[in-house]
């Protein structure tokens, strides 16, 4: 059996060899990564002066991402024209150009290739092949487009834009949340013993936090009996989900003796930690919104985050988390910010299950390659928009998506 | 810079302590001893575990931040009662203290750790080397911390970190 022979009719059955097959990585690096997506890069503000670079991964290709003096933003891969050595080998930094340290091959700030060491040679010999040309040799270059602050690029070219990739439904919460001056509070490197996919299911999958996480459902937080929805966008590729604290028909679901996570005899010394304000007039609380194929923007209280799944092999990915703050916010919310974001991160008192819960499926599914999951919560289809969060549709509809692109 | 390399300015019983203090630190977390580890701070005290990267960038969000005892109190309840991880412990070397300064009110020290981490089933690993960056208060008798940011040398933790450091 092939890793995608999925029931295609629905993606309610997932083969578990999609999560360590290495035939599978290959195409999915070509396929996914630079196929025909939009990968996050990066923050505006992480590059708030000409020159400024910083250097991460679409894939497993590492790239770099510049501001030119233009004040644009570029993007090309880290690998010199010449012999493939890493042009920045620092993470991040400012520089007029970028020159490999190799030969002193040197690249403007588009990627452009403006000079060679001894190109002519040293006293008329030596020198490069007359049949040399350096407009023939830069880096090579991604598209790239911003929205809200956020840097996005594509290996391929023809791409829709940006907003035309998210749609419309998409596109209101990004506006929502980041459509305004923001600040980086804090950035952290989370490594996980899992596959990337893994991670991303996590965090479309609606029926498992209240479950997993007892502070979230202990504190209230987040239940699936609070007003919310889950949608998807067309074909799947992304999703949203939302939910409102202050609108709760609990009717006794969460009792504290059937559902583990439910802790009734479990208080704060200090709960200042929950301390919160509305920030939203729709009165959202928690919202986890996905792009595809492997970047969410998360909204828990007045927390704000990035995250961005890396694969490090079938076995293994790389999450950063991005906490984010407003330039508007008084001095008492960006405190209100700070104190809440212990519920996020490596030690997130909600996230850190996440961070197992990766590792945990990684090696309960080994030897089980032909075996399935089964996605069948909410039903089989992928509606767009499901009001009962008690759904694993947006699980199915990222399997739709990726499995579109991986048949090209 | 120039009191950490003048040993004179510092009282050798007064690094002593310090390094007591610092011991019995590591002991209470590595021995599982955690509902005592509140008691090493003053109630308004600051504890803070950040990176290299996002301390020198001077960015407020910690892995981990306590802002008074009850936090850290709280810390220690969730991982008894709320938090789901692999079961693990801590191995810390902690070694000896640089005073970077001394008033009446406070004592500022600096000292390297490396913390190993064994999970359930598997070998120890280096989970964490870094600083402790701390500011002591001494009561005559006891000495607590007043503030300690916890300084991680890399930017990446592996899975999570429940256990303070």
């Amino acid at each position: 059996m092939s890793p995608l022979d999925f029931n295609l009719n629905d993606y309610s059955e997932i083969p578990y060899a999609v999560y360590s097959d290495e035939d599978l990585y290959k195409k999915e690096q070509a396929q996914v990564f630079q196929g025909r997506t939009w990968n996050f890069l990066a923050l505006e503000i992480e590059l708030p002066k000409p020159g400024d670079f910083k250097t991460m991964f679409v894939g497993d290709t590492p790239v770099i991402v510049i501001r030119d003096s233009n004040g644009n933003i570029n993007a090309m891969v880290n690998r010199c024209a010449h012999r493939g050595n890493l042009v920045c080998i620092e993470d991040h930094g400012n520089v007029e150009h970028l020159t490999c340290v190799y030969h002193n091959w040197t690249y403007d700030l588009e990627g452009n290739l403006s000079s060679i060491a001894f190109e002519k040679g040293i006293q008329g010999e030596g020198g490069m092949a007359a049949d040399f040309d350096k407009s023939c040799h830069a880096l090579e270059k991604l598209s790239v487009e911003t929205h809200c602050g956020l840097v996005f690029g594509s290996f391929s070219e023809n791409m829709p834009s940006l907003i035309e990739y998210f749609g419309p439904e998409m596109c209101r919460n990004i506006e929502r949340l980041l459509g305004r001056k923001i600040e980086l509070l804090g950035r952290f490197q989370h490594g996980l013993d899992g596959n990337w996919k893994l991670y991303m299911e996590n965090v479309r999958d609606t029926y498992h936090a209240s479950l997993l996480h007892s502070f979230m459902t202990t504190f209230r937080l987040n239940r699936l009996s609070m007003k919310g929805a889950v949608e998807v966008s067309e074909g799947g590729l992304h999703h949203l989900t939302y939910s409102i604290r202050t609108q709760d028909n609990d009717q006794g679901q969460y009792n504290a003796r059937e559902i583990r996570a439910s802790k009734d005899d479990y208080t704060l010394n200090s709960p200042e930690l929950l301390e919160s304000w509305p920030e939203f007039e729709c009165g959202t609380t928690l919202a986890i919104q996905s792009l595809f194929p492997n970047f969410s923007i998360q909204q828990l209280s007045n927390v704000l985050t990035l995250r961005l799944i890396v694969p490090k092999g079938p076995h293994k990915s790389e999450l950063t988390w991005w906490v984010l703050g407003a330039a508007e916010d008084t001095p008492e919310q960006r405190a209100m910010r700070i104190r809440q974001s212990n519920l996020i991160g490596p030690g997130g008192y909600i996230a850190m299950e996440d961070g197992a819960v990766v590792g945990w499926v990684q090696r309960g599914v080994k030897g089980a390659e032909k075996k399935k999951s089964v996605l069948a919560m909410g039903g089989r289809d992928i509606e767009r928009k499901s009001n009962s969060r008690c759904n694993e549709l947006a699980v199915r509809g990222f399997w739709q998506g990726w499995h579109n692109l991986l048949e090209g | 810079m120039p009191d950490i390399l003048d040993p004179i300015s510092v009282d050798p019983a007064l690094l002593q302590r310090i390094d007591m203090l610092n011991r019995q630190y590591g002991h209470t977390i590595d021995e599982d001893l955690l509902e005592e580890w509140p008691k090493f701070f003053i109630e308004e005290a600051r504890y803070m575990i950040t990176t290299q990267q996002n301390y020198q960038a001077n960015m407020p969000v910690g892995l981990i931040l306590c802002e008074n005892r009850g936090m850290m109190e709280d810390r220690v309840s969730a991982l008894r009662i709320a938090n789901l991880y692999e079961p693990h412990g801590y191995r810390h070397l902690i070694d000896l203290p640089i005073v970077i300064s001394k008033s009446e009110q406070e004592i500022m020290a600096q000292t390297s750790f490396a913390c190993f981490r064994t999970v359930q089933g598997s070998a120890p690993e280096i989970f964490c080397t870094g600083k402790y960056l701390d500011r002591i208060v001494d009561d005559g008798q006891f000495l607590q911390f007043k503030e300690r940011v916890v300084v991680c040398d890399s930017e990446r933790i592996d899975t999570l970190i429940v256990i303070p450091l």
